[in-house]
Parts: structure tokens; sequence; C-alpha cells
């Protein structure tokens, strides 16, 4: 019985999570008239120690943009909000072995899943980093995002003012649950 | 015997734990991040008209649209007036979001020399899973500043400032059936406050029903009809008048909205063309027409303001 009660206790004090991450959206080329970026301060994150399992998640509709009908856009043309809340990843931490969570510092982390946008999924591994601080860690990483590959088209019109690689910038900042 | 046994429940147990906290890490996530936050449904029209009616839309807080409306004349003009392009006519206006529920606007009408004052507020908003219908309030105060017209020559006949006033009031009742069906009444009242002759009431009641169908991510097919409940036979400037008909086309580009239409009313303002138009579809009376609408962001959300926001990140 005493096993199975240490058991819980110490799976508690694996899991990391927030709510208030952060994602920086920006699909601006040279010949944008204006910046294409939207940023969304309701990441949902989770993370297990002991499995490496990490999961961010944002509602489409969460991300705001500096012009309103660039957001009606972004929800209605692009990202196709109604048909497709929800963005996605879920993957592993694949270098848990060099992170010390009991030890402050920044390491470098390689990470590995699946990305869900726009109902597509693709399977991807990036890298970035992760900040112990005390009991909590933070999740730092910027990559590329084809829009192609998740069926997010681009009109013709606006073709060379939209880019075709969104750069997506994350931030999150867990507290151990 | 015994013991083994309850080591393999002891270990059962626990394995059992452990694989339903494998499945429970998205649970986890999800039970707190979706309190069934009921999302208000957005976009049920392109732009804050419909055609010249208003739409349930309004401008976002700190949104400045500046709109260039236009009316050719009617096609049965003839050769006289190129059917219709040589006696075209114009409505200058801005339109401003002060929050995300209340709008204020004001123009110009090139015919009558109408000027006018909008407001719109938005009552109640659409929700999925909750709210079936989003609820606006539009009103409408205008002033004509044509020269006032020769009274007979009697020593008490005064033309009053307050016969060049007119009052709309209007309810915006809406629903977006789906992606691309979006519907609209408009139980409206305005007044005049002078008609052609006593026999006629100073308010029109009329009933607007409108609506719009996407043909595409960026084009809309619309329409839109004024239904008189009363005042039929009023007459303007002694000429017979019409329900308004408009049949339209809604086309998205960037921070652009047109919206090409055909409409038997000239008037662009709302005392115009829910009770004053006197051209008909069946006589040919048939205008072409464009609403161009630009938006211009004046006051930034509070996410992009001193600096910051999306762009801007320390890295």
């Amino acid at each position: 019985m005493f096993f199975v009660v240490a058991g819980i206790s110490v799976s508690f004090g694996q899991k990391y999570m927030t709510r208030t991450g952060k994602i920086i959206f920006d699909a601006t080329t040279k010949s944008s008239p204006e910046k294409i970026s939207g940023v969304n301060n309701e990441v949902a994150t989770i993370f297990d120690a002991k499995s490496g399992r990490v999961i961010f998640q944002v509602l489409v509709k969460s991300f705001k943009f500096e012009r309103e009908l660039m957001e009606e856009h972004f929800n209605e043309n692009y990202m196709e909000s109604d048909k497709f809340p929800k963005s996605d990843f879920d993957g592993s931490i694949i270098n848990l072995g060099e992170i010390n969570l009991a030890k402050d510092g920044v390491y470098n982390a390689k990470v590995k899943g699946k990305l869900t946008i726009h109902g597509e999924s693709h399977e991807v591994e990036e890298t970035g980093t992760i900040t112990v601080k005390g009991n909590t860690v933070s999740f730092k990483a910027r990559f590329s995002v084809k829009l192609g590959d998740y069926k997010v088209s681009i009109p013709s019109l606006v073709a060379d003012k939209v880019s075709k690689d969104a750069t997506i910038t994350l931030e999150s900042e867990l507290t151990q649950k | 015997m015994r013991k083994s046994f309850l080591l393999l429940f002891l270990l059962s147990v626990i394995s059992a734990k452990s694989f339903a906290q494998a499945d429970s890490l998205m649970d986890m996530l999800n039970d707190k991040s979706s309190p069934a936050k009921k999302q208000a449904v957005s976009a049920t029209f392109k732009a804050t008209r419909i055609i010249d009616g208003p739409s349930v839309e309004s401008l976002g807080a700190g949104v400045l649209d500046f709109r260039i409306d236009h009316r050719f004349g009617a096609l049965n003009q003839g050769a006289a007036n190129t059917w219709g392009i040589d006696d075209a006519t114009t409505y200058l206006g801005l339109d401003y979001g002060i929050t995300s529920w209340l709008m204020i606007g004001g123009g110009h009408s090139v015919l009558n020399h109408e000027d006018n004052g909008t407001l719109k507020i938005k009552l109640l908003r659409q929700r999925q899973g909750g709210m079936p219908i989003s609820l606006s309030y539009a009103g409408e105060i205008s002033v004509q500043t044509t020269p006032a017209p020769a009274l007979p020559a009697s020593d008490t006949a005064k033309w009053y400032f307050s016969n060049r006033l007119y009052y709309t009031n209007q309810l915006l009742i809406a629903r977006k059936f789906s992606n691309s069906i979006s519907f609209q009444l408009m139980p409206t009242v305005v007044h005049y406050n002078l008609v052609d002759s006593a026999k006629f009431s100073n308010n029109t009641f009329a009933l607007g029903v409108g609506g719009r169908v996407k043909v595409s991510k960026r084009i809309a097919i619309t329409g839109e009809y004024y239904y008189r409940l009363n005042n039929t036979d009023l007459l303007y400037n002694g000429q017979k008048t019409y329900n308004t008909l408009s049949l339209g086309i809604d086309i998205e580009t960037g921070g652009h909205v047109f919206q090409l239409m055909f409409t038997n009313s000239q008037g662009i303002t709302d005392r115009m063309f829910i009770g004053e138009t006197t051209d008909s579809w069946a006589k040919g009376g048939i205008h072409f027409g464009f609403n161009i609408s630009r938006v211009f962001t004046v006051v930034k959300p509070k996410e992009f303001r001193d600096g910051g926001g999306a762009g801007n990140t320390k890295w």
C-alpha cells in the first residue's frame, strides 16, 4: 500500500504546466505592406518530466493581430478556425537524459513529435532551449512551418505579400504541479 | 501464495495507474483549457453594410473605416444619360469603432446635399453552443442642406430648420447559419419631420430582410429588401415611391471590401432608400453602384502597444 501512495505523490511532482504560454506567428515578407503577425498569450503547455512527453495547444481564435481585419482573415480564410479550432504539438524531448531538472541552468533540447495545424498533422523535429529555475521550466523555440504542408492556401493575389513559410516563436514558462 | 497474490494485485494497481496517467496528459490539458468557453461567432457579414442598409457587424475598437459609396443613374435613362453613367451620385463617410460594441460614423451624400451621423451598438452576439442570434441597434440622423424651397408669399410662411431632419431607428437581428450563409431581419422606423402631404404619416415602418451566400472564401453574393408596412403611397417630390430591392457581390482583397450592386434606389442614406425610392425594377429603374471600404487601425490593440507585441519580441 505504501508503494502505491508513494507512486502517486512522485507522479504528481513530475508534471509541469501552464495556460499562459506565448506563441508568435509571423508570415511577413519583404514585399508585405504591413506586418503579418499575430500573438497568442493563451498557449496551454504540459510537460511530463518522467516520460519527456510535452504538449502545446492553442485555440486558433485566441491569436490577436494588430489589424482586426487581418485577424478575421486569418480565422476565416486561412486557418478556417470554425472547422479546425485548435492547433497542437504532441511530442517528446528526445535528449531528456541531458537535462537535469534538479539543477538550474539553460539546456539545449531536441523535440520530436506530431504538429497539427489546420487539421493536418506532420511529424516534426525541432530544437530549442529549456531553462530550469527552481520549480519552473521554460521552453523556448523558434522554427519555420511550410504553410502548404498544412493545406493553408495563399491566394495568388497576395502571394508575394504573405510568406509561404511562417515563423513560429514559442515561449512557455511551466510550473510544477 | 497469498503474498504473491497481494504483490500481483499491487503491481496491477500501479501499472493501471501509470497507464491512465500516460493517457491523461492530454486530458489534463483539455479538461481545464476548454471550460466550455462559448466562442462568439465572427464575420456574419463582410462589411458594416449589407448593401445600402447596416449589417450587425461593426468595427473593432480603434478601427477607422473610410467609405466611398457610388450609385450611377438608372439604366432606363437611355442614351442621353449614357444609361445612367452620366448621372452618378456619391456618399463619402467615415466610421469609427470606439469599443468593440460601439461604432459611430458620419458622412455626406451628394444627392440632396445630405449630411448624416450614425450610431451602431452591438447588444447581443451569436455564440457557438449559446446565443443563437446577434442583435444590434443602428440609428441615423440626417439633415438635408439643399436651399429652402420658395414658399407662398404669405406673411406667416416660414421654412423651419427642423423640416430638414430625418431619423432612422433599426434593430438588426442576424444569424450566421453556416460559414457561407447568413441572414438578417431589420425592423425599422424612419421618421420624416416633413412629408409631401398631411395625409401621409411622418413615420414609415418597414421590415428589412438581408442575407449573403459566400461562393468562395473572398466572394459573397448579397441581397437586401425593405418592405414598407405603411406609407406605401408616400410621394417623394410628387413622385410615386417603391420598396427597395438590392442585389450585390462582396469582394474582399486584403484591407479593402468592394461591394458591387444593382438597386432601384439611387439614394444611399437610410431615409432615402427605405422610404423615398422613386425608381422601380419593373420599369428598368435599376442603378449600378459600388461601395468601397478601406480600414485603418488608429489605436492598436493592447498586445501591440508600446513597441511590444508580435513582431518585436526580444530573442
